[in-house]
């Protein structure tokens, strides 16, 4: 069980990873910017994604320090949630919906057609370091299923010629 | 003359090109020299038609879909202007036999109103359920809720005017008023709706709960998946707090209420009410004990209402046209219209809004018009990936809270997914057990091995290993996760397997007919 009190300590000020002087200075505004905001963890690890591409590493020592809770909350909270990621991805992200209405309309086909295709399971970067495919379960796009998110951008009715000719868009675009 | 076109900006309609769809019909318009005003509205929910354009016309709207951006000149050139015939033409959008057989109550606005429009929101019977509880004393608020019979629409059913009035009874300062909308369960996609399409109803339905309950401040717990969602509630929050409906004291009242949104991190087990609190609290999203509720002690251990977004979205009509009004719809226990949303492999996919008590069958062959694939139906998940699989011959059963529980099914969030008959039932059973030990949050080891230990039990009984004795350990395994896991994730995930398992033996490499020892 967690407990709420929180004992003054000094977290995360010795020991464990820490960030180069340029990552520190682009880390700092974020902090500030949540700072005296209740419950605001989750919110300055989206912002440090954003930021970073990932959460690095040396981040976790400064970010609990700031909200005085330990070293290991914070990679805790960073473990558990799918979105969070501690290593960079690739340059495109494929999230794939894995759940029960896409799994309806072939989302299971069309998901080991694209694994095949880029040489890489789902949780994985294709060796190129182009496309990192994730899973996701549920897009809220279940009336046009199967559906996928390419970089952000939502996806319906997608086929393995949609998925194929969108990632080769994306890769001659950068 | 400028006619007015409408184009969804629902993501669903994005995700199949409505934006080009615009561009495309304001692009000819220049090129034709017609005055037209583009207009990006809410979806109607007629899925199958996205990209659906709309025409003003004398006659009413005329609807024409899926309009796809290379659709667009040939349909200039048909006069769509003027609501002329095309292959892609729908007709008057108000008498699509979909839409006209619906009951559209908390989805009154869906496809007619620009999103971000406050001044069409207030002419669509917008803010008139939050002027009038003003006008009335919080615990006569309450009361309205209790009696419209309007019960949690996220899941778990429990009536919402009891919940507030729990935490209208609570003490303790500052009360949250906290919005539920993780909405996780693959085929359910309403939550969505309303906050990409109708934003000030939720929040003006907040705002009402804070009113009623001596809540100052909301939090909408919104899901990562749903960034249209976020961007759209983000500017419909700035928007009533420049018109002082959000603010230090809405109107004049005296009354302050102000929110914001906050975005999940990918946690399917953020939906259970007590794991979203501690996600909020910046915490790993792991389940509480419950006693205490949250309506008691919640968020920061204060009290707390936490509703889904549909059963907040339900409230400003109840203000406006009184609890009995909405009473009025329904059967039995189920009061009022539940949001059902048609996915998965159907033809007609979308929303159908209706009153409590239309069958499945109705549902899944009138509504949705049977497979998108063109094959029999073969089974039916309701009310996400917790619910039961259901097969051809339970089709009947009215769509109502008891009924489901009756036959070891829920309504859930509305959700109903159709798969035709190539579907292998043991890996959905399968899949069912995956997905609860992907999303567990770990605190309670039911949840946690069990669903492990029930994926290996299938592969091995579909592997034809000790199929009798693995059979027995598994019904005896979904026993224990239903009577000892703390939450609904552990406790509800043997459902879709258990019932795969009885409708469906044969896909197991079981043999027919004979009845599983059933789970007390």
């Amino acid at each position: 069980m967690k407990k709420d009190a929180v004992i003054p300590r000094p977290a995360g000020r010795r020991g464990g990873p820490t960030l180069a002087a340029a990552d520190a200075a682009k880390l700092q505004p974020i902090l500030d910017r949540w700072a005296g905001v209740p419950g605001s963890l989750l919110p300055i690890l989206h912002d440090v994604q954003a930021a970073f591409g990932f959460v690095p590493p040396g981040a976790v020592g400064p970010i609990a320090a700031a909200l005085n809770r330990s070293r290991a909350e914070v990679h805790g909270v960073i473990s558990f949630y799918h979105d969070f990621r501690q290593a960079p991805r690739g340059r495109h992200l494929l999230k794939l919906c894995q759940a029960e209405s896409c799994q309806a309309c072939g989302s299971r086909e069309l998901t080991a057609n694209v694994e095949r295709a880029l040489g890489c399971r789902l949780g994985e970067t294709s060796a190129d370091g182009a496309v990192t495919l994730e899973p996701v379960y549920c897009l809220g796009n279940c009336a046009v299923s199967p559906a996928a998110m390419l970089d952000g951008e939502l996806l319906g009715r997608v086929t393995a010629t949609k998925v194929h000719r969108l990632l080769q868009q994306a890769r001659s675009a950068r | 003359m400028t006619i007015k076109v409408c184009v969804p900006r629902d993501a669903t309609a994005l995700s199949l090109g409505a934006d080009a769809t615009a561009r495309a019909i304001a692009a000819e318009c220049q090129r034709l020299r017609q005055p037209v005003q583009v207009v990006r509205t809410s979806s109607r929910g007629l899925f199958w038609l996205e990209p659906f354009v709309e025409v003003e016309t004398p006659q009413g709207r005329v609807g024409y879909g899926p309009v796809e951006a290379e659709d667009v000149p040939g349909l200039f050139a048909a006069g769509f202007l003027q609501g002329s015939a095309h292959q892609l033409a729908q007709g008057n959008v108000d008498a699509i036999p979909f839409l006209a057989r619906q009951e559209r109550l908390c989805f009154a606005r869906a496809g007619l109103t620009d999103p971000l429009s406050l001044a069409e929101y207030e002419a669509h019977r917008g803010l008139r359920g939050l002027r009038n509880a003003l006008g009335m004393s919080p615990a006569a608020v309450v009361e309205e809720v209790v009696d419209s019979g309007l019960r949690g629409r996220g899941g778990a059913g429990f009536p919402t005017g009891i919940k507030w009035r729990t935490v209208a009874g609570a003490l303790g300062t500052p009360k949250y008023v906290v919005v539920n909308a993780d909405e996780g369960d693959s085929g359910t996609y309403s939550d969505r709706m309303v906050m990409e399409g109708d934003p000030f109803v939720l929040l003006e339905g907040m705002a009402i709960a804070g009113y009623a309950t001596g809540a100052s401040y909301g939090y909408v717990y919104l899901r990562s998946e749903y960034p249209h969602a976020a961007r759209v509630l983000n500017q419909a929050i700035a928007t009533l707090r420049a018109a002082d409906w959000y603010g230090a004291s809405i109107q004049g009242s005296g009354f302050a209420f102000d929110a914001e949104v906050r975005i999940g991190a990918g946690a399917y087990i953020c939906g259970e009410e007590t794991a979203l609190l501690e996600s909020l609290e910046g915490k790993r999203g792991m389940i509480r004990y419950k006693p205490p509720l949250p309506a008691i002690k919640g968020l920061f251990g204060q009290p707390t209402v936490v509703n889904n977004v549909v059963s907040l979205a339900s409230v400003p009509i109840i203000l406006d046209r009184g609890g009995k009004y909405y009473a009025d719809f329904g059967m039995g226990r189920s009061r009022g219209t539940l949001p059902i949303q048609l996915a998965g492999n159907v033809k007609r996919a979308g929303l159908v809004e209706k009153a409590f008590g239309v069958t499945l069958r109705e549902l899944i062959e009138d509504y949705g018009g049977g497979t998108r694939s063109g094959r029999p139906v073969r089974a039916v998940q309701v009310g996400g990936p917790l619910g039961a699989y259901f097969d051809q011959s339970l089709l009947d059963l009215p769509l109502d809270y008891e009924a489901l529980a009756a036959k070891k099914g829920m309504v859930g969030h509305g959700g109903i997914v159709v798969f035709d008959d190539t579907v292998d039932m043991a890996e959905q059973a399968r899949y069912a057990m995956e997905f609860c030990a992907v999303e567990s949050c770990g605190k309670c080891t039911p949840c946690r091995i069990g669903s492990t230990r029930g994926r290996e039990l299938i592969e091995k009984i579909v592997r034809g290993e000790n199929v009798a004795r693995n059979h027995r350990q598994l019904l005896a395994l979904c026993d224990v996760m239903v009577n000892a896991s703390l939450c609904a994730l552990g406790g509800m995930a043997p459902w879709p397997v258990l019932s795969a398992l009885q409708y469906f033996p044969g896909d197991f490499g079981l043999p027919a007919g004979k009845e599983p020892a059933h789970v007390v």
